[in-house]
């Protein structure tokens, strides 16, 4: 860049603090015109309080923010769209039941009329290649194509400044090139892009320069083309990555814990149907489900845990019993403990202390309570235990679990499920939105319960995680399970055609499938 | 000067002890305004209502016999709200518990035994849950909201009164007043204390909440109570069956409603009578809350709410204060309890007029 054109935007020294954290210290980084940047950094690095400053969510306490070379005053969103700059937020806000069109005709600003707004849609959706009918209603749309709303909303108003809060964590990999493929477009046309994320990889595909934050200041600056993904993550998280350590070659036990035939009507509008799932855990092994978000994970997990009871009995089975009619109680008692992918106010009850939270699941097994009476003094010491091996940072086992941050409390629900040594263990999501550090601790723990003997199932949508983690792994879309693949032997592209490839293009998805299928 | 609010990084226990003392603080000055302002002796009238039954020791008796009731009935309600089960309908399953031991009572009249009032104690007990069985069950097959089918179920309660007072209850020796007999001998709580009116339902209350409060803090039943009202999913997660902890809170209050309700029977009326429904079930929920849902918190509570009913009454006559003005304290109570509230979970801050100018 020449150094008389202004940066499209600068900030100066931004400042904001949060009773107790100072989530934004004197951050300073500029944006260049027609840029794609990175703001890279662990959760609660701060990156989204800074976006939501430039986006005029928020005030900063103090700094600058400099637009094309003038200091600006974002009094609140609409402010900020006026000037130029567009968000594409992490979680949409869409009406289910109404149209493409109506949902984008309800966030504009100005009014418009119906047939010029969908002129407009199209001129868009056709200048960057988007695929997406302005006449669809939303709930029958993918994830992806929800973004693309968001995207197409953010991109009516030409934004010079388009800012991207991790786009990715929804997409299929065949999605996500699509993505980085408008986002592309959309910069060569002058359009900066701030793109927040902490996936590495697709940084260094689609980023030119990245200010990296930790613990809300700025601690780098990098070209992540020239970076490893290694060399950011440490930049990232101000240490050396630890890598998991897995023998190489491990002995599997019998056949542990079996779906045969798992089917669940969905229930409710939006509930998935889980279609005749089976799947065989031995033990010793890790087993994964990936899958976008969305396609009866949550289902799959309830009715494995017990909080769905179902029926045939012996659709599912551990060992040789048959639990499938069982409850959470039940299955317990047989050593079958889950990890729920919410943490608050599902794995744990925030307004509640540790110690009370360990009598949540663990007060058979532990023995906390007998007769209906609970042993307050060995609920604390049980707590006290998970919060020493697992290195849970907290003031005590007295502390509310909800004054914990993601990271700690998901170490914390996971010390107690595996401190209960089960003889299966099922986690959803084990380490979303947890630091690198905690993940790679959860990670270590999952992988030693398996090496004495017991069978894990991990539901997750992070590919990354699962390849690194499982022995072998399946499928799950629209609540039917696919084959099981070996992790060594599967490459991500088959992985993603699985997952349902480019939503949105049912005959596509269709003959890809077949075509893995064949392969 | 700003004020703002904000929110703490856990709920302070201090305050949470110290909204309820608050409270009432607010409730007495704010009481001697607004009775001053419509020309009563406002801090004469707080002064009687709120101290003058403290102060006299005769009336100590007459506390403890409107508290007993309160207490139980605050207990249950306690249970109840902990899950997020809101049972409005008290009052009627106080009605229903009473009719249920005074059926019995009127069944076993003429016979003599020990046995016959712990009988007519277990009908009211039933009597209350079974009545407060109706919300739960419509509450677990059809999700009817137990806040107003229990409160509709409670002016239901009143007709069903009224009609057995008017007609098959009445005492056929009283001159058609729409009253039964009065109990006998064998149907009335004994006194504890000699020469008072302190009768057995006094000390049990207190039994009661000592026992509900071993139960809710030390038993997974307790526990059970607490994870369905703090999160739902939680439980489920835990294996807790929310269907099975809504009748229980449901069963529990009215239980104890009903407990109350045939204490009040074969105690201070000594019969059944029309003027049966005295709001106890309705002024029980404030008595839950101040109390802080907490069986000791509710047996103070319990104590307060009798103290305003007490002075209520002695303000009456001798300052002429008019007898809604209880239940206008009562309520300014429930009112300001709820109003501080908000700083057990946020603090207040004063932000300077300088700052706020930098930031416009």
């Amino acid at each position: 860049m020449s150094n008389d054109i202004k940066p499209r935007i600068e900030l100066k020294g931004i400042t904001k603090a949060f009773p107790g954290v100072l989530a934004n210290d004197a951050v300073s980084f500029k944006v260049e015109p027609g840029e794609i940047h990175a703001l890279l950094g662990e959760n609660g690095a701060g990156k989204s309080t800074l976006v939501k400053m430039i986006y005029g969510i928020m005030q900063p306490d103090a700094g600058e923010i400099v637009w094309d070379g003038e200091p600006v005053m974002v009094a609140n969103p609409k402010a900020a769209r006026k000037m130029g700059v567009g968000m594409v937020f992490q979680h949409f806000s869409l009406f289910e039941a109404m149209t493409v069109l109506e949902n984008i005709a309800l966030g504009m600003d100005g009014s418009l009329s119906q047939s010029k707004l969908e002129e407009k849609i199209r001129e868009v959706l056709h200048t960057y290649d988007l695929k997406l009918d302005p006449h669809r209603i939303v709930s029958t749309l993918s994830v992806g194509e929800r973004q693309r709303i968001e995207i197409v909303r953010a991109l009516l108003l030409e934004p010079q400044l388009l800012i991207m809060d991790e786009p990715t964590s929804v997409l299929t990999p065949q999605e996500v090139a699509q993505l980085f493929e408008t986002l592309r477009r959309l910069s060569k046309t002058g359009c900066s892009i701030l793109y927040i994320s902490h996936k590495l990889h697709e940084i260094r595909d689609l980023c030119e320069a990245a200010t990296i934050l930790r613990g809300g200041k700025v601690v780098g600056e990098c070209d992540p083309r020239k970076e490893t993904p290694t060399s950011m993550a440490e930049m990232m998280i101000g240490g050396n990555l630890k890598q998991i350590s897995k023998a190489a070659s491990r002995e599997f036990g019998d056949d542990r814990f079996i779906a045969d035939g798992l089917t669940i009507a969905g229930q409710g509008d939006f509930g998935v149907a889980l279609d005749d799932i089976c799947f065989t855990v031995r033990a010793g092994e890790v087993f994964g489900i990936a899958g976008v978000a969305g396609n009866g994970q949550n289902e799959l997990l309830l009715a494995l845990s017990g909080e769905e009871p179902s029926s045939p009995a012996d659709a599912i089975r551990l060992d040789s019993h048959a639990i499938a009619e069982m409850d959470a109680v039940g299955r317990r008692n047989l050593g079958l403990c889950a990890v729920p992918e919410e943490r608050n106010g599902h794995g744990a009850v925030v307004d509640f202390s540790l110690t009370d939270n360990t009598i949540l699941t663990a007060r058979d097994r532990m023995e906390l309570s007998s007769n209906g009476i609970v042993y307050g003094g060995a609920a604390r010491t049980f707590a006290g235990q998970v919060i020493d091996d697992f290195a849970v940072k907290t003031t005590g086992p007295g502390s509310l679990a909800g004054s914990l941050s993601g990271g700690n409390l998901q170490k914390f629900i996971m010390g107690r499920e595996i401190l209960q040594n089960p003889e299966v263990l099922i986690v959803s999501q084990p380490t979303w939105g947890v630091d690198a550090g905690a993940a790679a601790a959860i990670h270590q723990a999952l992988v030693d319960l398996a090496e004495n003997g017991s069978a894990i199932l991990v539901i997750s949508q992070d590919l990354d995680e699962l390849l690194a983690l499982c022995d072998r792994l399946a499928v799950i879309n629209e609540g039917r399970l696919s084959k099981t693949l070996n992790v060594g032997e599967a490459t991500i592209d088959e992985i993603g055609l699985l997952m349902g490839g480019v939503h949105g293009d049912p005959f596509a998805t269709a003959e890809m499938t077949e075509a893995v299928h064949a392969h | 000067m700003l004020i703002e609010l904000e929110k703490r990084k856990e709920p302070s226990k201090a305050m949470l002890y110290l909204t309820p003392v608050i409270a009432v603080v607010a409730t007495m000055l704010a009481g001697a305004i607004i009775f001053s302002l419509i020309g009563h002796d406002g801090f004469g009238a707080v002064r009687k209502i709120f101290l003058a039954p403290l102060l006299d020791t005769y009336k100590w008796q007459d506390l403890g016999v409107k508290a007993a009731p309160l207490i139980l009935i605050g207990v249950g309600l306690a249970i109840g709200f902990r899950a997020n089960v809101w049972n409005i309908g008290a009052e009627g399953q106080y009605i229903m518990g009473g009719l249920a031991g005074t059926g019995v009572a009127l069944a076993t009249w003429g016979m003599t035994g020990w046995w016959i009032l712990p009988l007519m104690c277990i009908a009211g007990i039933v009597g209350g849950a079974a009545y407060a069985g109706i919300p739960a069950f419509l509450k677990t097959r059809l999700n009817v909201n137990e806040i107003l089918s229990s409160l509709m179920l409670t002016y239901v309660a009143i007709q069903v009164l009224y009609y057995l007072m008017r007609g098959p209850w009445k005492d056929p020796d009283g001159f058609n007043f729409p009253q039964t007999r009065l109990f006998t001998d064998d149907q009335i709580l004994p006194t504890v204390i000699p020469s008072t009116v302190v009768h057995l339902g006094v000390p049990l209350a207190f039994v009661v909440a000592i026992a509900a409060w071993f139960v809710l803090s030390r038993s997974v039943f307790g526990f059970q109570i607490r994870v369905v009202g703090a999160a739902p999913a939680a439980a489920r997660y835990g294996g807790f069956n929310t269907n099975k902890t809504i009748w229980a809170a449901l069963l529990a209050g009215g239980g104890l409603a009903g407990f109350a309700g045939i204490l009040e029977a074969a105690g201070p009326f000594g019969q059944m009578v029309p003027q049966f429904p005295t709001g106890y079930g309705f002024t029980a929920i404030i008595v839950a809350f101040l109390g802080r849902l907490h069986p000791i918190g509710i047996v103070l509570a319990g104590i307060i709410l009798a103290v305003t009913y007490v002075g209520g009454e002695l303000a009456q006559s001798s300052i002429g204060l008019p007898a809604a003005a209880t239940g206008v304290f009562q309520a300014m109570m429930l009112f300001f309890l709820l109003a501080t509230d908000v700083l057990v979970k946020y603090r207040i801050r004063f932000a300077s007029a300088a700052k706020a100018g930098d930031a416009a």
